[in-house]
C-alpha cells in the first residue's frame, strides 16, 4: 500500500524534485515541476493529518530498520498539522512564483529559486515527521541551508547582509540544539525521540538534562526569533523576494515553535520543563517582552515589509505565551494562534508582494496613496491587518479569544491585561498603514496604476479571504487545535 | 421558517444595499433611489418586526457555530426591536436630508459616504437584533471600522487626527474592556446568551461583579461615559448627516443599548440590586451629566455643544439603566428613543444652517431665525426635548427616570436630573433667543467673515429635503408624547411586569 509510506513520501516527495529541477533548469518546466511536487507533497499532508485525527499517530520504519536502531518517522496529530500548514503555504506560494519572482530574482537563477524551495520544504517536512532527534538536526540545516540562499536572492544588495546575518545566527541556533541532544544521548544513550523520552524519566534529575534543556530552548528559540534573540528576522524577511518573506513568515518560524512544544512537553515532559525549572517564568517574560517591545519597535518602520517583520516578533510572544502557561487551554491557544498566524501574516505577505512589484517598493513613500491605485490590494491589507489586530470576524479574534481565556482558566488575570494592552499597539501599527494608504497622495513617479497580476492576487486574496472564513467559522480549526493540545500534553513518550 | 427569512432580511437588506449602491455609485441619482428604497423596505420589515414582538413572538436564528458552544445569534427582543424601528426608521429620513446636504455642499466621494452609511445601519441591526453577546460584539465592532470612512471624509489632517482618536477610544475601550469582561462572563457563566433576570446570577460575588461591571460599563465606549467621550466630539469633523444619524443615534444609540442590554440581561437588575454592586455608576453617570453640560454651556461651536449634550444626555440612559428599578429601565428605553428623534432633528437644523448660511458658531446666529424660520422652529423643537419640557417626547422619558429616582429616595439623582435640566435650558434657550429676538449682524460688524456674506448675503431656507426631513423629525418629536404607547409597552416587557 502506497498510503503505508507516507511519511516518508513527505518528505522524499519534495527533496527529489530539487535534483530533478537542477536537470531541467528552465524556468518554465521546473515551475512545473515544483507545482506537481506541491500539489502532491500537500495532498500527503492532508491525508496524514486525516489519519492522525482518527487513529492516533503514525510509526514508519525508514528502511524498514525497526527503532531504535534505525531512524523512525513518527507522526501524530500535531505534526501532521504543522505539516499541512507548511505544505498548504507551499502550494500557495507556488502559483504566486511564477510571477511573483520574475522581477525580483535574475532569470538564469529560476530554477535554483525552484530547487531550493523544495529543499526547504522538504526540510520542514522532515523536522516535523522525523522521530529521531539528530535526523530532526539534519533537516533543521536543510531547511536553512536553503533558506540561507533563498533570502540572498533578494534583489537588494541588502538581502546579502541579511542572509549571511540569518546564516551565523541560524548556525550558532544549529550548533546550540545538537549539543544539546549530544549531551541528551550520552544520558539517555538513545536518539529515538520517543525512546529519550522514556529514559529521561529513569535518568531523572541531573545536571546534563539540565545543561541539555538550556541548550536546545535556547537553540530553538534563535530559530524561533524569540525575543531578544529575533535579531535577524527583519532583514531577513525585509530583503528576501516577496514570496520567500510570505513562505518563511507562515512556516519556519511555526515549525521550529514546534519542536520547542515537542521537546517541553513530549520529551522533557511538562513537569519537568516548567515545575521544577524556572522554564515557564523565563518563558513567559520573554513572551511579554516580545508582545511589547517590538510592537512597539514596528510602530516607527517606514517599510511595511519591515513592519510585518517586527509584528510577527510581536506575534510569536502570543504562541510562546501559550506554551508558558502550562495548559491545555494555553497549548491548544498557541495551536490555534499558529495556524491562524501564519494565514494572516503569510495572507499579508503576499498581497504585500504584488504591491512591491506595482510600486517598486514597500517604503511608505511608495505605498502613498494605496487606496487610490490599487484599492483592491490596499483592502485586502487592512483586513489582513485587522487579524493581526484581532478584531472579530477576523482568524486572529479567535486566537485572542483562546489565549485570554486560557489565562483566565489558569487564573493568571494580569495577563488578560497584557494580551489586549498588546493589541492595541497592533492597532496603532496597523493605522500606520491605513494612514499611508488612505490619506497621502499616491508618488508623483508612480507606475501606471493597477492591481497585480492575477496569478499573485489570487493566491493572496485567498489567504486573506481565509483570515476572514476561519474567523468566523472556527469550528475546524479550533478542533484540530484542541487534539494538538491534547496529544501535546497527555501523550508524553508519545503514545506509550 | 419564514421567521428565519424575517431576520435574515432584516441583515440582508442593508448589505444588499451597500453592493447595489457601490455598483451604481456612477449615475447618483439612481444610487439615491437605492438608499432610499433600502431605508424604506428595511424600515417596513423592522416594523413588521416589531408589531410580532407586540404580539409576544420571540423569533430566533442561529447563523452559525463560531467555536464549539458558541454560535452567532440572533434574536429579538423588545429592546432589540425599540433600536432596530428607531434606527431603520431615521436612516429613511436623514437619507433624504443626506440627499440635500451633500449635493448642497458639493461632498467628494459620495458612493463611499452612501455605502459606508447602509454599512453602519447594517451594524446597527445587527446589534438590535444580536442573541448573544458575543453577536452584538461583533457588529458593534464592525460599526466602529465601518464608520471610521465616515468621520475621515473629508479626508484633511483635522478629520485624520479626530478620526485617531474616534478609533482609538473606541477601539481602545472595547479591545481593552469590553472583550476582557465578554471573555470573563464566558469564563465565569459558560454562556453569553442574553437571558431575562441575568445570567451571573450565583456565579459572581459582590466585588467580583463590581470588577465585571467595570469593564462592561467603560468598555461599551459608545455610551461616551466619562472618562472616554472624547471620540464623541472628535466625531464632530464628519458631514452633519454623519453626526445626525450616527453620532444622534445610530452609533451613540448602539453604545447606550448595550449598557441597557448588559444590566438587564447579563447581569440582571435584581441581581446588581441584591448586590449592590452598581452603586457607584450613577455617580459617575451623574458626573458625566453635570461636566459635560458644563463644557456645552462654554462652546460656542454649535456641532461641539450638540456633542456634549449628547454625551451628557447619553449617561441619562447609563444613570436610568443603573437605578436597577422597573420603572427606570423604562425610563432608559424612552429616552433612547426620546433623545434620538430631538437629537437629530438638532443635527439637521445645524447642518441646514451651516449649509444656507455656512455658519458654524453659536454667535453667529443672531437674527437667523427669521431667516430659515422653518430650521430654527424645528431647532426650538429639539431643545425643548432635551430640556425635557412638554410638549416634547424628552419630557416623558424624564419623567419615568426622575419618578424612579424619587421613589428609591435616590437624591443623587433627582439632584443630577434637575440641575441638569437647568444647564440644557442654560445652553440651548439662548441660541433660541439669538435666533429669534436679536437683530442680525449688519455687513460692518462682521468683517470677519465678509467673504461669506458676499456669497450668502441673501441666503434663506435650506434645501427642501433638508427642510422636509428637520421639519419631520421634530413633529415626530412632538408625536412622541402624544403616541408613545407602543414603546412603552415595550419598554415594560423588557422591564418585566410592574
Amino acid at each position: 500500500m502506497l498510503t503505508q509510506h507516507f511519511p516518508a513520501l513527505l518528505v522524499v516527495v519534495p527533496l527529489l524534485a530539487a535534483p530533478l529541477i537542477v536537470f531541467v533548469r528552465r524556468s518554465l518546466p521546473s515551475w512545473l515541476i515544483a507545482l506537481l511536487a506541491t500539489t502532491i507533497t500537500f495532498g500527503i499532508a492532508a491525508s496524514l493529518l486525516a489519519q492522525t485525527m482518527s487513529g492516533g499517530t503514525i510509526s514508519y520504519a525508514m528502511g524498514s530498520w525497526e527503532a531504535p536502531l534505525g531512524i523512525e518517522y513518527r507522526i501524530d496529530v500535531a505534526g501532521a498539522f504543522v505539516a499541512v500548514i507548511v505544505a498548504a503555504m507551499g502550494l500557495i506560494v507556488m502559483p504566486y512564483s511564477r510571477v511573483g519572482i520574475a522581477t525580483e530574482v535574475r532569470s538564469e537563477e529560476h530554477y535554483l529559486y525552484y530547487a531550493l524551495m523544495m529543499l526547504c520544504l522538504a526540510g520542514l517536512l522532515g523536522i516535523l515527521v522525523t522521530g529521531d532527534a539528530f535526523n530532526l538536526f539534519v533537516f533543521l540545516e536543510v531547511s536553512s541551508l536553503a533558506t540561507y540562499v533563498l533570502i540572498a536572492m533578494g534583489r537588494d544588495r541588502r538581502a546579502l547582509v541579511a542572509a549571511y546575518q540569518y546564516l551565523l545566527m541560524g548556525t550558532i541556533g544549529a550548533t546550540l540544539y545538537v549539543i544539546g541532544v549530544g549531551l541528551l544521548y550520552l544520558e539517555t544513550g538513545t536518539l529515538n525521540l520517543a525512546d529519550m523520552a522514556t529514559r529521561l524519566v529513569e535518568v531523572g534529575d541531573s545536571r546534563g538534562v539540565l545543561a541539555a534543556l538550556a541548550f536546545i530552548t535556547v537553540g530553538i528559540s534563535l530559530k524561533i526569533a524569540l525575543f531578544p534573540l529575533h535579531l535577524w528576522l527583519p532583514n531577513a524577511y525585509a530583503y528576501a523576494p516577496s514570496p520567500v518573506s510570505a513562505f518563511l513568515a507562515a512556516t519556519a518560524t511555526k515549525v521550529s515553535i514546534y519542536v520547542l512544544m515537542r521537546y517541553f512537553f513530549t520529551i522533557f515532559g511538562a513537569t519537568e520543563v516548567f515545575d521544577a525549572r524556572a522554564t515557564g517564568a523565563i518563558l513567559l517574560g520573554l513572551s511579554l517582552a516580545a508582545m511589547f517591545v517590538p510592537a512597539v519597535v514596528a510602530i516607527f518602520q517606514h517599510d511595511m515589509k519591515r513592519l510585518l517583520a517586527y509584528s510577527s516578533v510581536s506575534q510569536i510572544g502570543y504562541i510562546t505565551l501559550g506554551i508558558s502557561l502550562d495548559s491545555v487551554e494555553g497549548l491548544m491557544a498557541s495551536a490555534m494562534h499558529l495556524f491562524n498566524h501564519a494565514l494572516t501574516k503569510g495572507g499579508l505577505f503576499l498581497v504585500l508582494g504584488g504591491v512591491v512589484l506595482r510600486c517598486g517598493g514597500a517604503g511608505f513613500d511608495r505605498l502613498a496613496g494605496l487606496g487610490q491605485t490599487m484599492p483592491v490590494a490596499a483592502f485586502a491589507m487592512v483586513v489582513g491587518g485587522l487579524s493581526l489586530i484581532g478584531v472579530p470576524g477576523t482568524a486572529g479574534f479567535i486566537s485572542k479569544w483562546y489565549l485570554v481565556s486560557a489565562a483566565m482558566h489558569e487564573g493568571q488575570w494580569w495577563l488578560v491585561g497584557a494580551v489586549l494592552a498588546s493589541s492595541l499597539l497592533a492597532v496603532i501599527y496597523v493605522w500606520r498603514f491605513v494612514e499611508v494608504a488612505y490619506f497621502r497622495a499616491p508618488p508623483a513617479d508612480h507606475p501606471a496604476p493597477g492591481e497585480a497580476p492575477l496569478s499573485m492576487f489570487i493566491p493572496a486574496l485567498a489567504m486573506i479571504a481565509g483570515c476572514v472564513y476561519f474567523g468566523i467559522d472556527a469550528t475546524w480549526s479550533s478542533e484540530v487545535a484542541m487534539r494538538v493540545a491534547e496529544v501535546l500534553m497527555y501523550n508524553p513518550g508519545v503514545g506509550q | 421558517m419564514t421567521e428565519d427569512i424575517q431576520l435574515i432580511s432584516l441583515l440582508l437588506t442593508p448589505l444588499v444595499g451597500m453592493l447595489l449602491l457601490a455598483l451604481a455609485g456612477r449615475w447618483p441619482n439612481l444610487r439615491e433611489a437605492i438608499t432610499l428604497i433600502t431605508a424604506v423596505v428595511l424600515f417596513s420589515e423592522s416594523l413588521k418586526l416589531a408589531a410580532d414582538v407586540l404580539g409576544g413572538a420571540r423569533p430566533g436564528l442561529t447563523l452559525i457555530e463560531m467555536l464549539p458552544g458558541l454560535t452567532l445569534r440572533l434574536a429579538v427582543e423588545p429592546l432589540g426591536a425599540v433600536f432596530s424601528v428607531i434606527s431603520s426608521g431615521l436612516w429613511i429620513i436623514s437619507t433624504l436630508y443626506s440627499i440635500g446636504y451633500m449635493r448642497g455642499n458639493k461632498e467628494k466621494k459620495q458612493t463611499r459616504f452612501f455605502v459606508c452609511f447602509a454599512g453602519a445601519i447594517f451594524a446597527a441591526q445587527g446589534i438590535a437584533l444580536a442573541g448573544n453577546m458575543l453577536t452584538l460584539f461583533m457588529f458593534y465592532e464592525a460599526m466602529t471600522l465601518i464608520t471610521y470612512p465616515l468621520v475621515t471624509h473629508h479626508g484633511t489632517d483635522h478629520a485624520r487626527n479626530s478620526a485617531r482618536t474616534y478609533l482609538g477610544v473606541l477601539l481602545g475601550t472595547s479591545i481593552a474592556f469590553l472583550l476582557s469582561g465578554l471573555l470573563a462572563t464566558w469564563v465565569i457563566a459558560g454562556t453569553l446568551d442574553f437571558r431575562q433576570g441575568g445570567i451571573l446570577v450565583g456565579h459572581l460575588g459582590a466585588t467580583g461583579t463590581a470588577l465585571l461591571l467595570v469593564l462592561y460599563m467603560f468598555g461599551i465606549g459608545k455610551a461616551a461615559l466619562m472618562p472616554f467621550h472624547r471620540w464623541l466630539p472628535a466625531a464632530m469633523v464628519a458631514p452633519t448627516p454623519v453626526s445626525a444619524l450616527l453620532h444622534a443615534v445610530a452609533v451613540v444609540k448602539a453604545g447606550v443599548f448595550t449598557i441597557v442590554k448588559v444590566i438587564v440581561y447579563i447581569f440582571g437588575t435584581d441581581n446588581l440590586m441584591s448586590l449592590g454592586s452598581a452603586d457607584w455608576v450613577p455617580v459617575i453617570a451623574g458626573f458625566s451629566i453635570i461636566s459635560a453640560s458644563i463644557v456645552a454651556l462654554r462652546a460656542d461651536n454649535l456641532k461641539r455643544r450638540l456633542a456634549y449634550s449628547t454625551v451628557s444626555q447619553l449617561s441619562y440612559v447609563t444613570l436610568a439603566a443603573t437605578l436597577l428599578a422597573p420603572i427606570s429601565i423604562v425610563g432608559a428605553i424612552m429616552h433612547i428613543a426620546a433623545h434620538a428623534l430631538g437629537k437629530i432633528t438638532l443635527f439637521f437644523a445645524a447642518g441646514s444652517i451651516y449649509t444656507a448660511a455656512h455658519k458654524t458658531e453659536v454667535t453667529q446666529l443672531d437674527g437667523i431665525g427669521r431667516r430659515m424660520p422653518w430650521t430654527m422652529t424645528a431647532f426650538s423643537i429639539g431643545a425643548l426635548s432635551m430640556i425635557g419640557l412638554p410638549p416634547a417626547a424628552g419630557f416623558v422619558s424624564k419623567w419615568y427616570i426622575l419618578s424612579a429616582a424619587m421613589s428609591l429616595e435616590h437624591w443623587l439623582a433627582v439632584g443630577v436630573l434637575v440641575l441638569s435640566t437647568l444647564l440644557n435650558a442654560g445652553y440651548f434657550l439662548p441660541i433660541v433667543w439669538r435666533a429669534f429676538f436679536r437683530e442680525p449682524p449688519s455687513a460692518g460688524d462682521a468683517h470677519h467673515d465678509a467673504h461669506h456674506d458676499a456669497h450668502h448675503a441673501a441666503h434663506g431656507e435650506a434645501p427642501l429635503l433638508m427642510v422636509f426631513a428637520q421639519t419631520t423629525t421634530a413633529a415626530m418629536t412632538i408625536g412622541l408624547f402624544f403616541y408613545h404607547e407602543p414603546v412603552l409597552r415595550l419598554a415594560r416587557a423588557v422591564a418585566g411586569a410592574f
